[in-house]
């Protein structure tokens, strides 16, 4: 099943106003893989998720979905492989009620009909939303948004998905949820964050970006123990991998 | 502050109740828009020193509010806020035309006066009859209708995103106000200057908006039509709902009910 493979070369990305994002990132995603990107803020991660589904094409570099480069010609293909979730979810949500945002990518790929319902129906309930079908997104609430969010997404069948902070703004038993719903999911899936205590719980695999260059990319549990590392990508080790606040982690703490 | 916020509570109640199931809420939207429009045009028909032939016409309004449950009140007050224009299209009208049209007793009424109170009822009609229409069908279904029945294509996407953008928009704006007024002392900082900075700001968070909206549009395969796929369609009872309306809208135009009526009254009262 190689159309699950993402692969990036020596991407490189300046933005019109001379800001250079990205200067070389390369690497290579696997089926099935979750992987976390992170770094500082401004760092390149959000240019690169870009660049993943086509919203970007490479100035210099190269990169591949499957066993297509990523060109204005494979555009299409490649939007219909790679589902990007963005990070907030009124950008996504433009729809004026839930069933018809989640029915329009199935629409535009010009499924028929029956094929739309059932897509749509399917993909609310694998976010657990199918209740929500009938409201207009803006009267969600943050959770319910993202879950929709993610529907609107997975309704076209992607086999990567893309995800851009996709715990930010949600309470803590939301993003338990937004977790455990992520842990079920096959798909390729590539996330963007500064959770990292997600990270830990979902992604085997992390990639450091600094300066738009790719730090470190290597198994999480190791990059997240590397103290060094973490502090020259402006990042910290994650919160449960701290000693208690109250005793250090020195002793026992009763 | 607490204003935009409000009135912006105001514009989502009256989407609240386009969610019913009423009678009225289950016809289709283009069955109630084509209703509406021949509503206005018989009311808009008529001449301009017209009062009596326009009083039937309250029927429907009525009739539509009682059986969409409707909050009349709210209605209403909606009319109130709009009334100032009309009141100022008419008001000049009692200067302009003083040649008195009707002698009640001793009372004198010129053209003008009755002119804009035929203005004044037929604004009330016909606005209370298009809030009715949007308060039963809600405002995307009336786009979609609009859509289905030739309107050019992109102006109802046009309606449809500036309906959906509208909240976030006015969130946003009352995010900006709240956050300067919670700045603002004695009244320093509320200036024009300030106001103009804000406009510019937001149009900015528009225009970056805009952007990433018509990315995630991309991302989703937008190719520039917006499809659909609720079916819209009518059926015998929306056909009735049409045709007994226009019917009687034209029954109404064409014959002098009210006379009609004041003669039956007299005759029983002889």
């Amino acid at each position: 099943m190689s159309h699950h493979i993402i692969e990036v070369k020596d991407l490189q990305y300046t933005y019109p106003d001379g800001t250079p994002a990205l200067r070389g990132v390369s690497f290579l995603l696997t089926h099935g893989e979750t992987v976390a990107l992170v770094g500082a803020n401004g760092a390149g991660k959000s240019t690169l998720l870009l660049h993943l589904n086509g919203c970007l094409i490479p100035q210099a570099g190269m990169v591949r979905i499957g066993d297509f480069p990523l060109t204005r010609k494979t555009l299409p293909h490649v939007r219909r492989t790679v589902g990007m979730v963005f990070q907030d979810p009124d950008d996504q949500l433009f729809m004026p009620v839930v069933y018809d945002d989640v029915a329009f990518g199935p629409l535009n790929l010009g499924l028929p009909q029956e094929d739309v319902e059932e897509r749509v129906m399917n993909a609310l309930s694998i976010v657990g939303a199918t209740h929500l079908k009938d409201r207009p997104p803006y009267r969600l609430s943050g959770g319910e948004k993202r879950s929709v969010a993610i529907a609107s997404v997975l309704s076209m069948a992607p086999s990567i998905l893309v995800m851009d902070e996709p715990t930010a703004s949600l309470d803590p038993k939301a993003r338990r949820q937004l977790i455990h719903l992520l842990k079920t999911f096959t798909h390729t899936i590539i996330i963007a964050t500064h959770d990292l205590d997600m990270v830990l719980d979902l992604c085997a695999r992390t990639i450091v970006l600094k300066e738009g260059q790719v730090l470190a990319d290597g198994p999480t549990w190791e990059i997240l123990q590397n103290e060094e590392l973490l502090d020259s990508g402006h990042l910290e080790k994650p919160l449960r991998l701290q000693g208690c606040p109250r005793c250090g982690g020195e002793r026992e703490c009763p | 502050m607490a204003n935009i916020e409000s009135s912006f509570l105001d514009v989502s109640y009256l989407d609240t109740l386009s969610y019913q199931t009423t009678i009225i809420h289950r016809l289709d939207p283009r069955i109630k828009l084509i209703t509406t429009l021949f509503f206005i045009a018989t009311v808009l028909s008529f001449g301009k020193y017209e009062i009596a032939g326009l009083i039937p016409f309250v029927i429907y309004p009525v009739v539509l509010i009682a059986l969409g449950n409707l909050p009349i009140a709210y209605l209403l007050k909606k009319v109130l806020v709009a009334a100032p224009f009309a009141f100022f299209v008419g008001i000049f009208n009692p200067l302009m035309d003083r040649a008195v049209l009707v002698q009640l007793g001793p009372l004198e009424l010129s053209g003008g006066w009755v002119s804009f109170a035929s203005i004044m009822i037929r604004f009330i009609l016909t606005v209370t009859a298009a809030l009715i229409l949007i308060a039963s069908t809600g405002f995307n279904s009336v786009c979609m209708a609009l859509e289905k029945m030739g309107a050019p294509k992109s102006l109802a996407v046009q309606l449809l995103l500036l309906y959906r953008y509208l909240f976030v928009l006015g969130d946003e704006a009352s995010r900006l106000t709240r956050a300067r007024s919670l700045r603002t002392f004695e009244s320093r900082g509320l200036g024009f200057k300030v106001f103009t900075n804000m406009i510019g700001q937001l149009l900015l968070r528009t225009l970056d908006r805009a952007k990433r909206v018509h990315l995630a549009m991309r991302c989703r395969g937008f190719d520039g039509e917006i499809r659909v796929s609720r079916p819209l369609k009518i059926g015998g009872r929306d056909l009735g709902f049409m045709l007994g309306w226009s019917g009687l809208f034209v029954l109404m135009r064409l014959y002098p009910i009210p006379q009609w009526m004041g003669g039956m009254v007299a005759e029983l009262l002889k």
